[in-house]
């Protein structure tokens, strides 16, 4: 297809009014802030630099949250009030339930694996010869796309019957060993494990990085006085490193939490929520986007909102504290 | 920091960035190139298109779930009519058009015209008032070209919308001609014939059907198809449009006798999936895999809709005499013949005079025959001549789809609310063939059917 300026010029013409606009604002601000008065703590020039933010945060978050709230108790058109019932389809809903479990089990299990599998990786390969291979390895796959994992993945976990030749990896290794090739994807609950592995996969290399940098900014005396003492590997890890990186394994944490419960790419594309692997983000795309029910879709979202919402307070406190 | 307290900085930092987008978007509308040649209106060869007024420099936008090469003969087709009225026809094809759709009617960006392979999912834009009315003229011309059952399901609350497009018949089972006449087998003419052979090809080692439903997204409609054409068989094509308008519950005894019929071939480990393996791995097939075993004699029966003529490996001859040919899936009384089928309709989002012509020429007789002598294409248009098709699978699809005795029914799925035809049907079928009982299922997608 040729591309045709004349039909793009529309566009190119809102580029300009947008460029223009931008311009006008920074210089209404500079202006105000030119001519305010310089008193009491700059509160006035407080408020002029805020005002902006607050006002486009009004309008992509604030908005959008209460209106999705409120979409949260009309029915699937958004025509009628239907109190609380889209959340108690949420709730009783046989296969919403089921939606609801599966993300409690990857809430509860990649922040766990990820920062297990990333701090025992980070410890093992600490100051020896191949550190630095050793973790460009692991981080490589944060260089994938969620799809583009769940697409390579979908290939590992590809089946074939006996009589054919194996295409995926892990149905080969079965088959080398003589058993018989799964549908691995296929089977619940077993499924959301294999999914979770991708997950794990991905994430393991960025906990690697972070607490490996953190292991490293253990100060020198405290592992020497240690060691003087006599205190055993195992001693070392529990009583030594892992209290002196308390804070960046709960960054890990917090944000494998926040991550997973976003979730949606590796389910969509490895199984598409079939087969009782659907998580919640999922859903609310389905509900929302394809069944038109967007009621349904927006109450999923309100939930989701509740389930982060306690993550992030944490987060913030413990900044907070870590601030004092 | 240093930045805030300098605001004459920031206004030149500012104003340098602004000008150097500007300088940016500037650059490249420079080599504007002139559209179209001026007088094309004038040769012999528009004279065809006249009718359709003159549309300078105007464009018409077009939203469809039509990719890749299908997409490109469709450019095809209407380049010459683009050209001599005038107009520049932009066309996206996308594969979420489902849901793509809504974001960009809700958005305040929808297309000029979007083909709608759903007649759901037309009348939930129809009904949220962002779809036009179409114009008498469309009226007219889909009144003479098509019979009632189609402009039917353009129509919602008495308002018309729109001309169907193209059209596919569902009710076909692909099978190898040649291996029919080496093993002696023959086309079955009843239900009881088509399992009498089915156990007949069991019984020579061959596992008699393949299937595949894995379709991304859309992972479950080839067995949804299947439910369909039984239930338009076992309940008639009355009982068909009570179950499909929910007069009828998803969980009736009628609908659990048609899956279980459905379940006699599908479910059955004796009978497939031949080339693939249990019957599970039906659900993981690609439904354009679905039925290759055929051509390497691992299967020889394959329920499929006429466009799979499309997605037999490269060098397999779709004829009756040729490696692959397909016959009508029949009921329990041959006299009977109701087809399903599908196809697109084409509504519109503005009612511009150039987007009711592109409307008007899609509808007209002219459109089909340009598009079907590019490349396989069936419509159910009166007045297309079924010699143009490329393939017999179309011819005799055409042939099907134009005789007035045919009564068709569109894909139900399609007409369901799509929370159930895009949605829990095809999810449900999905589990169904992973395992789950068909009590279970159908009482699920009861369930989930929308109150209001």
């Amino acid at each position: 297809m040729d591309f045709d300026f004349a039909a793009e010029l529309p566009k190119l013409l809102q580029l300009l009014i947008g460029v223009a606009a931008f311009l006008v604002v920074v210089a209404v601000i500079l202006v105000l802030l030119d001519r305010a008065p310089m008193r009491r703590r700059a509160w006035t020039h407080a408020t002029i630099l805020l005002l902006p933010a607050i006002l486009l945060l009004a309008i992509g978050l604030v908005v959008p949250a209460v209106r999705t709230t409120l979409l949260s108790f009309m029915s699937g058109d958004g025509k009628e009030w239907v109190g609380m019932s889209n959340y108690a389809w949420m709730f009783t809903q046989p296969e919403a339930v089921i939606v609801l479990r599966n993300t409690l089990v990857w809430v509860l299990l990649v922040p766990l694996l990820v920062t297990s599998v990333g701090l025992v990786y980070a410890v093992l390969v600490d100051r020896t010869r191949f550190e630095s291979l050793a973790k460009s390895l692991v981080f490589l796959p944060m260089a994938i796309s969620f799809v583009g994992a769940g697409i390579i993945w979908r290939f590992v976990y590809a089946y074939r019957s006996e009589e054919q030749d194996q295409i995926g990896l892990l149905n080969q290794i079965t088959v080398a060993f003589g058993g018989e090739p799964q549908q691995w994807l296929q089977e619940a609950p077993l499924n959301t494990l294999f999914l979770i592995v991708v997950m794990v996969w991905i994430q393991a290399g960025f906990a690697t990085v972070v607490l490996s940098a953190a292991i490293k900014g253990i100060p020198a005396e405290i592992v020497e006085a240690a060691r003087l003492d006599g205190a055993s590997p195992l001693q070392m890890f529990f009583r030594v490193t892992l209290p002196s990186i308390r804070s960046a394994v709960i960054v890990v944490l917090v944000t494998q939490s926040i991550g997973t419960l976003k979730l949606f790419d590796i389910v969509r594309t490895m199984t598409g929520g079939q087969f009782d692997t659907s998580v919640i983000a999922n859903e609310m795309y389905n509900q929302a986007f394809r069944y038109g029910e967007t009621g349904k879709g927006a109450a999923l979202a309100v939930f989701l909102f509740v389930l982060v919402t306690p993550i992030v307070i944490y987060q913030i406190r413990q900044r907070r504290e870590a601030v004092r | 920091m240093s930045l805030l307290s300098r605001p004459r900085r920031t206004a030149l930092v500012a104003g340098s960035i602004g000008l150097a987008l500007v300088v940016t978007a500037c650059g490249s509308a420079d080599p504007t190139p002139s559209a179209g040649g001026d007088d094309a209106g004038a040769s012999p060869e528009c004279a065809a298109f006249s009718q359709y007024g003159k549309h300078e420099g105007k464009t018409v936008s077009i939203y469809s779930p039509i990719r890749d090469a299908e997409a490109d003969h469709f450019e095809k087709a209407w380049k010459p009519f683009a050209d001599c009225v005038g107009m520049k026809i932009t066309y996206e094809g996308t594969g979420e058009f489902e849901a793509q759709i809504q974001v960009r009617a809700d958005g305040g960006n929808p297309p000029d015209i979007a083909f709608f392979p759903q007649p759901g999912l037309l009348e939930r834009f129809a009904k949220a008032g962002k779809l036009k009315p179409a114009s008498e003229e469309i009226k007219k011309l889909t009144a003479e070209g098509w019979s009632e059952d189609w402009a039917k399901y353009a129509t919602v609350d008495g308002v018309f919308y729109g001309a169907p497009l193209g059209a596919s018949v569902k009710s076909f089972v692909w099978y190898s001609p040649k291996m029919f006449t080496e093993k002696g087998w023959a086309v079955p003419k009843t239900w009881d014939e088509l399992m009498t052979l089915t156990n007949t090809i069991a019984d020579s080692g061959v596992k008699p059907w393949c299937a595949g439903i894995e379709s991304g997204d859309a992972t479950g409609w080839p067995a949804t198809d299947w439910i369909e054409d039984l239930m338009l068989r076992e309940a008639g094509p009355e009982g068909y449009d009570d179950w499909v308008s929910h007069k009828t519950p998803f969980n009736d005894p009628k609908v659990t006798a048609a899956v279980d019929k459905v379940g006699a071939i599908l479910k059955n480990e004796k009978f497939v999936n031949g080339g693939y393996g249990p019957v599970k791995s039906i659900a993981s097939t690609a439904f354009q895999e679905g039925g290759v075993p055929i051509t390497e004699g691992k299967c020889a029966l394959h329920r499929q809709a006429s466009f799979y003529a499309n997605f037999w490996p490269e060098g397999t001859k779709v004829a009756e005499d040729g490696d692959v040919f397909a016959f009508y899936l029949p009921g329990n009384d041959p006299a009977k013949k109701p087809v399903l089928g599908a196809g697109e309709f084409v509504a519109a989002f503005t009612d511009r005079p150039e987007v009711q012509a592109v409307q008007a020429y899609l509808a007209s007789a002219e459109f089909p025959t340009a598009r079907m002598k590019l490349a396989t294409y069936v419509t159910a248009r009166k007045g297309v001549d079924p010699a143009n098709a490329q393939n017999p699978i179309d011819k005799l699809s055409m042939e099907m789809l134009q005789d007035p005795s045919t009564i068709f029914r569109f894909d139900g799925s399609d007409l369901m609310p799509a929370a159930v035809g895009a949605g829990t049907f095809w999810k449900g079928m999905t589990d169904w063939i992973n395992g789950k009982d068909t009590k279970t299922v159908l009482d699920y997608i009861e369930a989930s059917w929308p109150k209001s």
